[in-house]
């Protein structure tokens, strides 16, 4: 396993991807490895983080992010605390400044946080003392996805240089989309983006990607096809015509696969899937899917985000 | 009171003025333009080395009274805009209520004599209520002394609605001021549409929702005869239609904020609130050809869009502030940094901006130093650096993304029919 010196991690907060560099990236992930070894332990436990308190405060609903973080401090070792806004004081209209301060005074560590609002995480990171995770703010970054996804791929085909990487759904209002465009970019992937026009912010070719609108596109010659819930609740109907029209035009199917994809591809989703919408019930289940590994390996990777900024002191 | 202002650079640009000279002041009124000799003042100005202007007009500034005094007031308002060198400041009006009767003008110009600092022009709304519905009382606002009306906070949504209020306003004789903004083309967003509301995940305005507005009110203008101001211009695009427009003959005057000039879409990645502006900052490539409109004429004035708001509604998450930032204490020092500074405007340039060119539009007279005119003065020292402390803003609100750094250019004297308010930089006058 690669030597970790964790002193070249200097920044105090993860936000997101975008900040970081490609030397940065690979710490984590080498880091997430070493992690990975202590999970397939009999008692997957180290007291690395004795002592420290981390808050995981959610603002929107979540299970896998949300799971992952607090089993990934619960293996540190370090006392887990638990707010999800909808059972909070939020919903009495206190505000995040409020909130944050009070338990920051109760003496913690870390907050990490998800948010609805793009640079929530940021406005946080100014008004504590602490180290905040960015566990997914707005259409923004959602760092710790990102370099699970990376990961994940990084260990199903050995490398992260020259993969070319499909990046498929909604992409205006993912923060998937994002966070992996920069980590992917930055480590050298040939990536391209597809969804419907509608759904592709401005200017999105200056990240460094391709963009069509046709799915066999997007599916040929793919080593990656990372495919995004799509959520077309009745705001979003300006935007596209029904989940049916989705499905037919861009929903990735075994057919499509045995038309246009390798036998290698592989198939990640950050999750909760659609069934039979963006993924069919036989893709999301299959040989190719390595969504489950996805989940999996979430815990490491977020046990190294922890671990490394435990090391920056105030 | 007999004023004298002795030996400052005076910039007239209604008289094509730009030389040294002296001022007398009596009764209110400027009873000399030229060298003074021998006249006993009871004030003498030394003004070597400083420039001296008609005092400035500024077309847009939102003065929260009535309604949210918490964050403005009139009286607090207007000595803002002393101290930024303003004599005479548009007060718009989205207040609560807003200003669509005769009673509430009334009101607003009471307050205004009341602080007994900067004159007020109560602009009136197109709607009632400013409901973008029925047309107000326009005959009535104009009688109370209005000189123009605005839904500004809003656009007129309905272009049937605008025709008819525009044909109003035509036969009444007031000046339309539009706030151009298609809510359905914004659709909720918060930053300009581009690059970086990709990056940064924010919800994008396009540069469409404003200029297809500007589009209509121009043919609309054309249409019905009525004088058009588009407020605070903010793309390439829609000062292309105004330059088009103007060369067509049709009467369209457009005015320019300070912040749309000096920032751009780029500095909202550290998600600060006080650059949450509506209309948003644009592109560099906008805030180019904004200068370049400017500097050609097709953008007429330079105009506040002072919006105060309170520190505990702009500390939030991007999403949930509110829209705007005050610029009355700053917006001289800004223009003089930033198009003075870097050979863009000359100073004669830049004052025509701010004093005959408002004036012209708003047909409100001021806006000059001709002998006879009521002695509206600001006094300049256009190199003095200084710091734009959170403690001596003179707002009651302090939401600008200014704040703590260093200006240059600042405003020593100012005088308002005759009578000093500002004296060295501090405000003096009856309150």
């Amino acid at each position: 396993m690669k030597k970790v010196d964790e002193r070249k991690w200097t920044k105090k907060h993860l936000l997101g991807i975008e900040e970081l560099s490609a030397g940065e990236i690979e710490l984590i992930l080498d880091q997430s490895e070493r992690f990975q070894e202590v999970l397939a332990r009999a008692i997957p436990k180290v007291p690395t983080l004795r002592g420290k308190t981390v808050v995981n405060l959610f603002c929107e609903p979540s299970t896998r992010t949300r799971a992952s973080f607090e089993l990934a401090a619960k293996r540190l070792g370090a006392d887990t605390l638990n707010i999800s806004s909808s059972s909070s004081s939020f919903v009495k209209g206190e505000t995040l400044k409020d909130t944050a301060r009070n338990l920051e005074a109760m003496k913690i560590d870390a907050i990490v946080m998800r948010h609805p609002c793009s640079g929530a995480s940021y406005f946080l990171s100014q008004l504590v003392k602490v180290s905040v995770i960015n566990a997914g703010d707005g259409a923004h970054e959602h760092p710790t996805q990102a370099l699970l996804d990376v990961l994940t791929i990084r260990q199903r085909l050995g490398k992260i240089k020259g993969v070319k990487v499909s990046i498929i759904g909604d992409i205006s209002h993912s923060r998937v989309a994002r966070s992996g465009i920069w980590a992917l970019k930055k480590l050298g992937a040939d990536v391209t983006v597809c969804g419907p026009k509608t759904m592709m912010p401005a200017a999105i070719e200056k990240m460094g990607v391709r963009v069509t609108y046709d799915i066999k596109e997007a599916v040929k010659g793919a080593d990656v096809l990372n495919v995004l819930r799509i959520q077309l609740e009745r705001e979003k109907s300006m935007l596209f015509p029904g989940i049916r029209e989705y499905a037919q035009r861009f929903g990735i199917n075994r057919q499509l696969l045995e038309k246009y994809a390798g036998d290698k591809t592989i198939i990640l989703h950050p999750g909760p899937i659609n069934r039979g919408v963006e993924l069919s019930q036989d893709v999301a289940d299959g040989k190719n899917s390595v969504i489950l590994e996805q989940a999996k390996n979430g815990v490491a990777v977020r046990m190294a985000v922890l671990y490394l900024l435990s090391n920056i002191k105030s | 009171m007999k004023i004298l202002i002795k030996q400052g650079r005076v910039i007239d640009p209604s008289q094509e003025m730009d030389k040294v000279t002296d001022i007398f002041i009596e009764g209110g009124k400027i009873s000399r333009l030229g060298k003074v000799a021998g006249e006993k003042a009871d004030v003498t100005i030394q003004a070597e080395g400083r420039i001296v202007t008609p005092g400035l007009i500024d077309m847009h500034a939102h003065l929260r009274e009535p309604g949210r005094e918490d964050t403005e007031c009139i009286e607090s308002g207007l000595k803002a805009a002393v101290r930024g060198g303003f004599t005479t400041v548009c007060a718009m009006p989205n207040t609560e209520p807003p200003c669509d009767s005769q009673a509430q003008a009334r009101f607003l110009l009471a307050r205004a004599r009341a602080a007994a600092m900067a004159n007020l022009l109560p602009v009136g709304t197109i709607t009632r209520e400013r409901k973008g519905l029925e047309i107000s009382e326009m005959g009535e606002l104009k009688d109370a002394g209005c000189p123009a009306v605005s839904d500004d906070g809003d656009g007129v949504m309905n272009p049937g609605l605008m025709r008819r209020a525009m044909e109003y306003a035509a036969m009444t004789d007031l000046l339309v001021i539009s706030h151009c903004e298609d809510k359905t083309l914004a659709n909720s967003g918060v930053m300009h549409e581009g690059y970086f509301s990709t990056v940064l995940g924010l919800r994008p305005i396009p540069a469409l929702a404003e200029s297809t507005m500007v589009e209509r009110d121009i043919q609309l203008a054309h249409l019905t005869g009525a004088r058009l101001h588009i407020a605070h211009i903010s793309t390439a695009e829609s000062a292309e239609k105004v330059k088009q427009a103007k060369e067509q003959g049709i009467k369209v005057t457009a005015e320019v904020t300070p912040h749309h000039l000096v920032l751009s879409d780029e500095d909202l990645k550290t998600y600060d609130t006080n650059l949450k502006v509506n209309p948003p900052l644009r592109s560099a490539r906008d805030v180019l050809a904004l200068k370049k409109a400017l500097k050609d004429g097709t953008i007429d004035a330079i105009a506040t869009d002072h919006a105060p708001h309170l520190a505990s509604e702009k500390e939030k998450e991007f999403d949930y502030a509110p829209f705007g930032m005050i610029g009355l204490e700053t917006a001289l020092a800004l223009m003089i940094m930033n198009l003075v500074d870097e050979g863009i405007l000359s100073w004669p340039e830049l004052v025509r901006k701010l004093s005959a060119n408002p004036a012209a539009i708003l047909k409100c007279g001021g806006g000059t130093l001709k002998e006879g005119a009521p002695a509206d003065i600001t006094v300049i020292d256009p190199e003095k650096k200084w710091i734009y402390a959170r403690e001596g803003i003179l707002s009651r609100s302090s939401n600008s993304p200014f704040v703590g750094r260093e200006m240059k250019g600042a405003v020593t004297d100012v005088i308002v029919g005759g009578r000093a308010v500002l004296k060295d930089g501090a405000i003096c006058g009856r309150k």
